[in-house]
C-alpha cells in the first residue's frame, strides 16, 4: 500500500514540478554570468499565460518590416530600426531585470542632468527596474526627479580632471571600477550614456545584449576609409583603412555587466599604454571603444535612431524615429572650465 | 527512495519507480504502462563546463556590411524577438569561423537509431564527417536498443562517437516521445561535461552542404519544411485543451520541426526536461499530442523562444520541390517506407 501512496504523492509532485519549478534560483548576477549569451527566459509558471500579441509575420516568407535598411549584421547581431521587433515579446522575456544607467555629470555637465532624467523617466525601459548611477563631482547639483516606481538614483562621487578629454576617457576606468565593486551585484545590464543628451521616443529592452554599441549618426553612410577610427600604428586604437564594420559612437554601449566591465578594463588600460607613449587618440575614448567592437563583435546593434543630433544633420526618412538626442550646447562654454 | 532501480551508467538504464499493476489498472491508461522519474532529475545541479567570455577576433579582411543597401529579402531574417534566422546570405562563413574557433567548442549530436532505423547511421554519420562543424571537436551520441547494428564509421581528429544502449518499444510513438526525456537525462549523467552545445538531430537524415558555426546559439529551433508558407492557423498544433502540448487559435511564430533543435547544453537540458514534464503530464491525463514530441516541441518554443531560428534548409524534406528562396539545402530527409520502418 505504502508505494502506491508514494506513487501518487510522485504523480501529483511531478504536476506540480511542471506548473510552478523555476528553473533558475540564482541572484540575478550570477545568473547572467550564467547566460551570458542570451536575452532571460521567462520562467515555468508565468509561460504560458501571456496572449501572444498578433503580429503580421506569421510565416516565413512575408516581407520584411524594413526592407530599406540591413537589419542583421553577417554575425547575426540584429540592428535594431523601428520596426524590426515587438516590444510586447521582448518585454516578457526581460521582466525581473534591472537595468543601470551610467551617466557622468561633472564640473559643468551637471545642468544637462534635469532634462535628461525627466526624459529618461519617460522613455528609457519604462515598466523595468532602473537604477541611474550619476557620476559626479559635485553631489549636491544633483537634482531630485520624481523618479516611478523600482526605479532609484545612485549618486556617485568622483574626481574631475582639468581636461575634458581627460573626463571624458577617464569615465572608462570608472565604470570599469564600479562594475565589479557594485554594479555586478545590483543590475543585470549596463547602459552607458552622455548626459549632454535627452529622450525623445521610446528606448526599451530591444537595445539589451551581452555587449551592444550604436551607430554613430555622422557616419552610418560612409566607407570605412571615411570613418575617423585612429589612423596612427603607434596608438593602441590603431585601426587600418582596409578594416572596420560600423563607427560606434562613444556616448551609447553598453551590455551585460561582465561584458561591460571587461570593454571598459580594456579600453582603460590602453588608454593608459597610449598615454605613457605620449599618444592620445583622435576622438579619445570613442577611438578605443570602435577598436574594441571591431574585435570583439557586439551581439547587437543600434541604429541612429538611438542617437542622433538633429542640429547637425537633416533627418533622413530611413530615420522613422529620434530616440536619444543631443542637447544643443555652447562647446567653448561648457567645456574645460 | 524505495523501488526505484539504481542507475548503471553503462547500461544506461533510466531510474524508474516500476508502476504497480493496481495503479496501472486504476487509471486505466490505455496504451503504455506510465513511469515516473525519480526526484533525483528534480534537483540535479549540473556543473558545466566554463562559460567563455567574449574571444577577440583575429583582424582579417572582409567586405564592410552594407547598412543602406536595398535587399529584397525573400526570407525573413530576423524574428520580431530579434532572433537571426539563418539561410544563405545572410552570414559571412568565414567570420563566424573566425569568432567560434578559438572557443575551444566541443559540439554534441544525439540521434536515436532504434529498430531498423540503425541502417540509417551510416549514411547519417558518413555526411556529418564531410559537412557538420567542419573545424570544431565533435561527439555523437548514438542511442540504440541493438549496439551490434551500429557501423564502425571512421572519424576525423577530434570527433568521436559514443553508442549508448536504450531500451526499445514496440510502438513507434513510444520511442519518439521518449527521447525528450533520454536527452535529459543523458545531459545530466555526461554531456554536460563533455560538451558545450548540443544538436538533437533525427537519424534518417542526411547532410548535404555545410552546417557551421552560424547555427550555433543559446537555443536553436528548425522551421518545419512543410509549414514555412503557411499561417499559424494552419500549423499542425495539437489542439485539444487536455494536452499540456495545446496552442489556441491565435498563438504561435513558426511550425517548428521536431528533427532538428539545440543549444548551449544547458539551455537544452532545461527545454527537454520541460518537454518531458508536458509529455508526462499528458500520459497521465490518457493523451498522446497529435505529433507526439514535437508538439510539445512546439508549445514549448512559443514560451521559451528560441534565441536563433534555423530556415528550413537546415531541416529539408526531400520530396518537396525546392523553391528558389532557399538556396542551400544542407540536411534533408531520405526518402523511405515509413510505415515499413515503424512497423
Amino acid at each position: 500500500r505504502d508505494p502506491f501512496w508514494l506513487c501518487l504523492i510522485l504523480l501529483f509532485a511531478v504536476l506540480l514540478g511542471f506548473y510552478s519549478a523555476s528553473p533558475s534560483t540564482l541572484s540575478p548576477a550570477l545568473s547572467t554570468l550564467f547566460s551570458s549569451l542570451s536575452e532571460r527566459d521567462c520562467h515555468l509558471d508565468t509561460c504560458r499565460i501571456p496572449e501572444v500579441p498578433r503580429y503580421q509575420r506569421s510565416h516565413l516568407w512575408a516581407v520584411s518590416v524594413r526592407v530599406d535598411v540591413l537589419v542583421m549584421t553577417p554575425w547575426f547581431a540584429p540592428i535594431i530600426w523601428d520596426g524590426t521587433f515587438d516590444s510586447a515579446i521582448l518585454d516578457a522575456q526581460f521582466r525581473n531585470i534591472t537595468v543601470g544607467l551610467t551617466v557622468f555629470a561633472i564640473k559643468k555637465y551637471v545642468v544637462f542632468l534635469k532634462l535628461f532624467l525627466e526624459t529618461a523617466e519617460k522613455h528609457f525601459m519604462v515598466g523595468h527596474k532602473v537604477n541611474y548611477y550619476v557620476f559626479t563631482d559635485q553631489p549636491a547639483n544633483v537634482p531630485q526627479i520624481p523618479l516611478q516606481e523600482g526605479r532609484q538614483v545612485v549618486v556617485l562621487e568622483v574626481r574631475n580632471y582639468k581636461r575634458w578629454q581627460d573626463i571624458s576617457m577617464h569615465r572608462m576606468e570608472m565604470i570599469s571600477n564600479f562594475s565589479q565593486q557594485r554594479f555586478l551585484r545590483e543590475v543585470h545590464y549596463l547602459v552607458c550614456l552622455d548626459v549632454d543628451m535627452k529622450f525623445s521616443d521610446h528606448v526599451g529592452v530591444e537595445i539589451l545584449a551581452p555587449l551592444f554599441g550604436t551607430l554613430h549618426p555622422g557616419f552610418y553612410r560612409g566607407d570605412r576609409q571615411s570613418f575617423t577610427y585612429e589612423r596612427r600604428p603607434l596608438s593602441q586604437a590603431y585601426i587600418p583603412r582596409d578594416e572596420g564594420d560600423f563607427y560606434y559612437a562613444g556616448g551609447f554601449f553598453g551590455g551585460s555587466v561582465p561584458e561591460v566591465y571587461r570593454l571598459t578594463m580594456a579600453c582603460h588600460q590602453v588608454m593608459m599604454a597610449d598615454q605613457a607613449n605620449g599618444i592620445e587618440a583622435v576622438w579619445h575614448d570613442e577611438s578605443h571603444l570602435n577598436r574594441y567592437l571591431l574585435y570583439h563583435k557586439p551581439s547587437k546593434v543600434l541604429s541612429p535612431e538611438y542617437l542622433w543630433d538633429e542640429h547637425m544633420l537633416q533627418r533622413p526618412p530611413l530615420l522613422r524615429k529620434l530616440r536619444y538626442v543631443a542637447v544643443p550646447k555652447n562647446h567653448a562654454e561648457i567645456r574645460n572650465r | 527512495m524505495n523501488g526505484c532501480m539504481a542507475n548503471d551508467s553503462l547500461q544506461n538504464t533510466r531510474r524508474l519507480c516500476p508502476p504497480r499493476v493496481y495503479v496501472e489498472n486504476w487509471l486505466s491508461v490505455s496504451y503504455v504502462p506510465y513511469y515516473l522519474p525519480c526526484p533525483e532529475i528534480f534537483n540535479m545541479k549540473l556543473q558545466y563546463k566554463g562559460e567563455k567570455p567574449f574571444q577577440p577576433v583575429t583582424p582579417s579582411q572582409y567586405p564592410q556590411p552594407k547598412l543602406l543597401e536595398q535587399k529584397p529579402t525573400e526570407l525573413l531574417t530576423l524574428t520580431p524577438w530579434l532572433a537571426p534566422i539563418v539561410s544563405e546570405g545572410t552570414f559571412d562563413p568565414e567570420l563566424l569561423h573566425r569568432i567560434y574557433q578559438p572557443l575551444n567548442l566541443t559540439v554534441g549530436v544525439t540521434v536515436f537509431a532504434v529498430g531498423k532505423y540503425t541502417q540509417f547511421v551510416q549514411h547519417f554519420l558518413e555526411s556529418a564527417e564531410q559537412f557538420f562543424m567542419q573545424g570544431f571537436r565533435v561527439h555523437y551520441y548514438v542511442f540504440t536498443n541493438d549496439p551490434t547494428a551500429i557501423p564502425r564509421v571512421r572519424l576525423g581528429s577530434g570527433r568521436l562517437a559514443s553508442i549508448i544502449p536504450i531500451q526499445g518499444h514496440s510502438r513507434w510513438e513510444e520511442i519518439s516521445t521518449r527521447r525528450m526525456e533520454t536527452i535529459s537525462q543523458h545531459i545530466a549523467e555526461r554531456a554536460h561535461r563533455e560538451i558545450d552545445y548540443l544538436f538533437c538531430l533525427d537519424v534518417d537524415m542526411v547532410f548535404r552542404n555545410p552546417w557551421g558555426p552560424e547555427t550555433l546559439g543559446d537555443l536553436v529551433a528548425a522551421i518545419h519544411p512543410g509549414y514555412f508558407a503557411v499561417p499559424r492557423q494552419q500549423f499542425p498544433y495539437e489542439r485539444r485543451p487536455l494536452s499540456t502540448a495545446f496552442v489556441a487559435g491565435g498563438e504561435g511564430d513558426f511550425y517548428y520541426g521536431g528533427a532538428v533543435f539545440g543549444g548551449r547544453v544547458a539551455r537544452v537540458y532545461d527545454f527537454t526536461r520541460g518537454c518531458h514534464m508536458g509529455i508526462l503530464a499528458d500520459k497521465a491525463n490518457g493523451i498522446m499530442a497529435a505529433w507526439q514530441e514535437e508538439s510539445h516541441l512546439n508549445r514549448r518554443f512559443i514560451s521559451h523562444k528560441p534565441s536563433k531560428v534555423l530556415s528550413p534548409e537546415y531541416l529539408w524534406d526531400d520530396r518537396k520541390p525546392q523553391p528558389p528562396s532557399l538556396k542551400l539545402i544542407r540536411f534533408s530527409t531520405l526518402d523511405k517506407d515509413t510505415d515499413w520502418l515503424r512497423s
